[in-house]
């Protein structure tokens, strides 16, 4: 019976993204993944993306000021 | 981005001095009672020994040279003749002593468990944190305090028992301080860690003190009293104490004392040792002095409200601040605070003496400190105070060069802080011009209470006068109230004009023609003395007044309250009348894009004539309320009556359905829901609909005036007065509760008829029935609790949120990082914009290209 939360409309969606675009993130953003937002690895929004410790979710948000906005998390374990 | 640290702090840990540390850090070694000898001079091996720093004036310290001031003191230590318990660390001692073996001194758990004991330890400091790990030990700690024989030797415990404050028993017997110590020599490193002490920092028998530290003189500094006799701090007394019962104990321990004499003084001392820590330990009687006075040893000093915590360090006083009442004064600027000149006489600015201002600062000096513009001090080159009194003046009008700073008087324009508290804002805090006036309150003008949220029913304000250039310039350049007007909440202007403000333009703008002779007196009054704009006839009409204040090049369009377009076309009002949406306090539009275009010490001023405009407009036409006001003529009072009767017979009719059970429920409600929800709307309808025609039909009175240009007052309030008061609500539902199946005993039990319910049909002018008016005190009370009840609670939700994000900041990158550059926002507020930049938080992009476009044709 479980529904899968990630077709709710209140859940934005999350996607992984590749080594290039996360070269150009850090460089854009002049940081590095030790200074990201964080999402845990088993958090239910990205359950179904095959992500492994250091990759980066960008996440896609609906925003009543901006129309849509991104936002940039990194995969932690624990 | 990265910021340079040089030192990073990892962590934090207190510890226990050891005896040889307190040995090896001291200075000296006090032996003797006695302070200074005959000729008053500090003995060595006293309590006031030279070694221990100083605080008579021109001696030197023996220990590192320095003088009075320079010298940060230095601790001694005392050897004590016999241990004695350190009665903050009681608790300790009882615990280690209760779940250790009193033979071998191991823990009371078995061998084999121990190990698994810290490593469970640790696992539940790392994940619960401290506070847990701490709950876990005294649950370990109390569950094994009550083992019959030790695991380790199968001796058998006895039970010790703690006679507060600080005695050991162990069955019968008292253990001695020096048994107890004897005790907690023998437990394991291994074993305190189940305790939760750092073995590393830390061996439990140094709570049981065998030296002691004496404090620093400069901590305990003797006041020298007129009559020349010294009084010396009451640490001081208790060190002496402590002393004195110690050489006695010493030579009486030489000389074989007899073991009663011995005991008793030992339990002297310890007396004394505890009380100098803590004079409030609850079984012993507090030291005191020979008056009767209790001693304020060092727990008095660090504990409570007025301990060194809390009144010290959390709770700073500041010099060259004010306090005191604030009141009204709509004729000084926007910028200005109107200050008592009694305080103005005390608070001070120092001001440098240079080529050029020595003039200027030496009439200050001759008036001195009893006359106005005078001045308090003067401080000579080589940093020396000297105050300003009819004896000295002429002394130092002599010597009076350049180099010498002068501490004068306040004079007009001075700038000082001005902030009201709760300052939840950065406007709560905001840079004033000072101006001198009589009076004993602070002067602010009514613009101005908004950012700070003041009225004046008896609020008082701070002031602080900023002593260095660069304070006063970073004050001037950032926080002088002009440099606030734009809320960095919402984009528009916090502060506008209010109440007569509105009013006065808004008569004016509207429909008022005044002569020519009148127009240029009332401009000339709010600071305007060009009146080549002011048409060359007889009479002018209002918007020809108003449009004098305005610049020739402003161009602007808009709407007033009432929806009319308000056009201003080069500086003339064209069309529309001004009022709150233009004029007023967090919605000013004609005020934002006046901003916008001639910036922030414009607006201000510009604010201020046209508040000073729309005082005096009132101040000539004249503007009063009275009863009169809420007449209503005998057709339109007739036509309320029946609206009203008309929905009571409606409501009636819905309970007379409910009953007989013929009203149908809607949609996932009750009956009764449904039968409240209905008979609430038409009682609603009937309000809206009366209040609608008394907004219509009513007199063009002042309090309509007033609501209608939002100066104060709204349709709901006028309706009320006039009209009807309407339904009284409780919790979101009409009042039903009181007596049992009624509101009140002068209905019938189960009466659901308006009336019976807090329906109000009265107004406020033909006066309520007693029963409406008590319907009307459930509800305000009810208003009242609310608002007592929830002030607080948002108030430490508000103080929680802005502490977690007070150092959050917004990088050139545009991102929102924290102190440590952790990445919060990639672009703040998602949409990157700076809300005081927009107006409303919205960036009108056509506008922009029409402007940019007008001005390149």
């Amino acid at each position: 019976m479980a529904t899968d939360m990630i077709h709710h409309t209140l859940v934005p969606k999350h996607a992984k993204i590749s080594e290039s675009e996360k070269e150009k993130l850090f460089e854009k953003y002049t940081t590095s993944a030790k200074e990201l937002p964080k999402i845990l690895k088993n958090d239910p929004a990205i359950a179904k993306l095959s992500v492994k410790e250091g990759d980066i979710i960008k996440v896609e948000r609906k925003s009543k000021t901006a129309g849509i906005s991104f936002y940039y998390r990194v995969v932690m374990n624990e | 981005m990265t910021p340079q640290v040089h030192k990073k702090i990892e962590s934090i840990s207190f510890a226990i001095f050891s005896p040889k540390q307190v040995t090896d850090s001291a200075t000296a070694k006090v032996v003797t009672p006695e302070l200074y000898d005959r000729e008053g001079y500090p003995v060595d091996g006293g309590l006031m020994d030279l070694r221990l720093g100083v605080i008579d004036p021109g001696l030197r310290c023996k220990t590192c040279g320095q003088k009075l001031k320079e010298c940060p003191g230095h601790f001694g230590y005392i050897e004590l003749a016999r241990p004695v318990i350190h009665i903050k660390f009681v608790r300790q001692i009882y615990d280690l002593l209760r779940a250790s073996c009193r033979s071998c001194g191991r823990i009371l758990i078995p061998e084999e468990n121990i190990k698994r004991y810290v490593t469970m330890l640790n696992t539940v400091g790392e994940e619960e944190g401290f506070e847990a790990r701490r709950r876990k030990i005294k649950e370990l700690v109390s569950k094994y305090k009550a083992k019959e024989t030790c695991p380790h030797c199968n001796t058998r415990q006895e039970k010790i028992k703690l006679e507060k404050p600080y005695n050991f028993y162990e069955g019968e017997i008292r253990l001695s301080p020096i048994e107890v110590r004897a005790r907690l020599e023998k437990t394991l490193n291994e074993d305190l860690e189940i305790f939760g002490f750092n073995m590393k920092e830390f061996r439990p028998e140094w709570i049981v003190l065998t030296v002691m530290q004496i404090p620093p003189v400069t901590m305990r500094p003797s006041i020298t009293l007129e009559s020349g006799e010294r009084s010396e701090d009451d640490l001081t007394h208790k060190l002496g104490d402590i002393v004195r019962i110690n050489q006695r104990l010493f030579e009486n321990i030489n000389a074989g004392a007899p073991e009663v004499i011995i005991e008793d003084l030992w339990d002297l001392l310890q007396y004394h040792i505890t009380t100098f820590f803590d004079n409030e330990v609850a079984q012993l009687p507090p030291a005191r002095h020979r008056g009767g006075q209790v001693l304020k040893t060092l727990a008095t000093r660090l504990n409570s409200k007025e301990g060194r915590i809390r009144h010290n360090l959390a709770g700073k006083r500041t010099d060259f601040s004010a306090r005191t009442v604030i009141s009204p004064d709509p004729q000084i600027e926007l910028n200005e605070v109107g200050m008592p000149k009694d305080m103005g006489m005390v608070l001070t600015v120092p001001e440098r003496v240079t080529e050029w201002n020595k003039e200027y600062l030496r009439k200050f000096v001759e008036n001195g400190s009893k006359k106005y513009p005078g001045a308090n001090y003067i401080i000579k080159p080589d940093g020396k105070r000297k105050t300003i009194t009819l004896e000295t003046r002429d002394e130092i009008l002599a010597e009076l060069s350049e180099g010498y700073i002068v501490e004068r008087h306040l004079i007009d324009g001075d700038v000082a802080l001005f902030n009201r508290q709760p300052s939840l804002h950065r406007m709560s805090m905001m840079c004033h011009k000072i101006k001198v006036l009589p009076g004993r309150t602070f002067r602010l003008n009514p613009a101005v209470c908004n950012p700070y949220n003041a009225d004046f029913d008896g609020d008082e304000m701070n002031l602080h006068i900023p002593q260095t250039e660069e304070a006063r310039a970073e004050a001037k350049i950032l926080m002088l109230v002009e440099t606030q007007i734009i809320s960095p909440r919402y984009g528009l202007s916090v502060v506008g004009c209010i109440h007569d403000a509105i009013t006065g333009n808004y008569l004016l703008t509207k429909e008022l023609v005044v002569s020519r002779v009148e127009a240029v007196d009332m401009l000339f009054s709010c600071g305007v003395n060009d009146f080549s704009v002011l048409p060359d006839k007889e009479k002018v009409d209002g918007r020809e007044v108003f449009s004098v204040l305005l610049p020739r090049d402003f161009n602007f369009m808009g709407k007033d309250k009432s929806g009319a377009e308000v056009r201003i076309v080069n500086g003339i009002l064209k069309t529309g009348s001004m009022d709150k949406s233009n004029l007023g306090q967090e919605s000013g539009l004609m005020l934002r894009n006046v901003y916008e275009k001639y910036g922030a010490a414009y607006t201000a001023d510009l604010l201020g004539k046209i508040s000073k405009l729309g005082i005096a407009v009132l101040a000539r036409r004249g503007f009063s309320i009275g009863i009169g006001d809420m007449d209503l003529s005998i057709d339109t009072h007739n036509e309320i009556k029946d609206t009203i009767k008309k929905a009571e017979q409606e409501s009636l009719q819905l309970i007379d359905d409910y009953f007989k059970g013929n009203l149908e429920a809607l949609p996932g409600r009750t009956v009764e829901e449904t039968l409240e929800l209905r008979i609430l709307e038409s009682l609603n309808r009937a309000r809206n609909k009366s209040g609608d025609i008394a907004m219509k039909q009513v007199r063009d009175s002042a309090a309509l005036t007033m609501a209608r240009c939002g100066a104060r007052g709204n349709a709901l309030n006028i309706a009320q007065m006039t009209a009807v008061v309407g339904q009284q609500a409780l919790r979101g539902r009409r009042i039903d509760s009181g007596f049992k199946g009624r509101t009140l005993s002068y209905f019938k039990q189960n009466d659901l008829s308006p009336k019976a319910r807090g329906f109000i049909k009265n107004n406020f002018k033909s006066g309520l029935t007693p029963y409406e008016f008590f319907f009307g005190a459930m509800t305000g009370r009810d208003a009242l609790m609310d608002t007592a009840l929830r002030t607080p609670k948002s108030g430490y939700l508000y103080r929680r949120l802005s502490n977690a994000m007070q150092d959050l900041k917004v990088e050139y990158d545009g991102t929102v990082r924290d102190s440590s550059s952790k990445i919060v926002q990639f672009s703040y507020g998602e949409d990157g914009l700076d809300v005081s930049k927009t107006k409303n938080g919205v960036v009108d992009v056509k506008r922009i290209v029409q402007q940019i476009a007008g001005e390149a044709k």
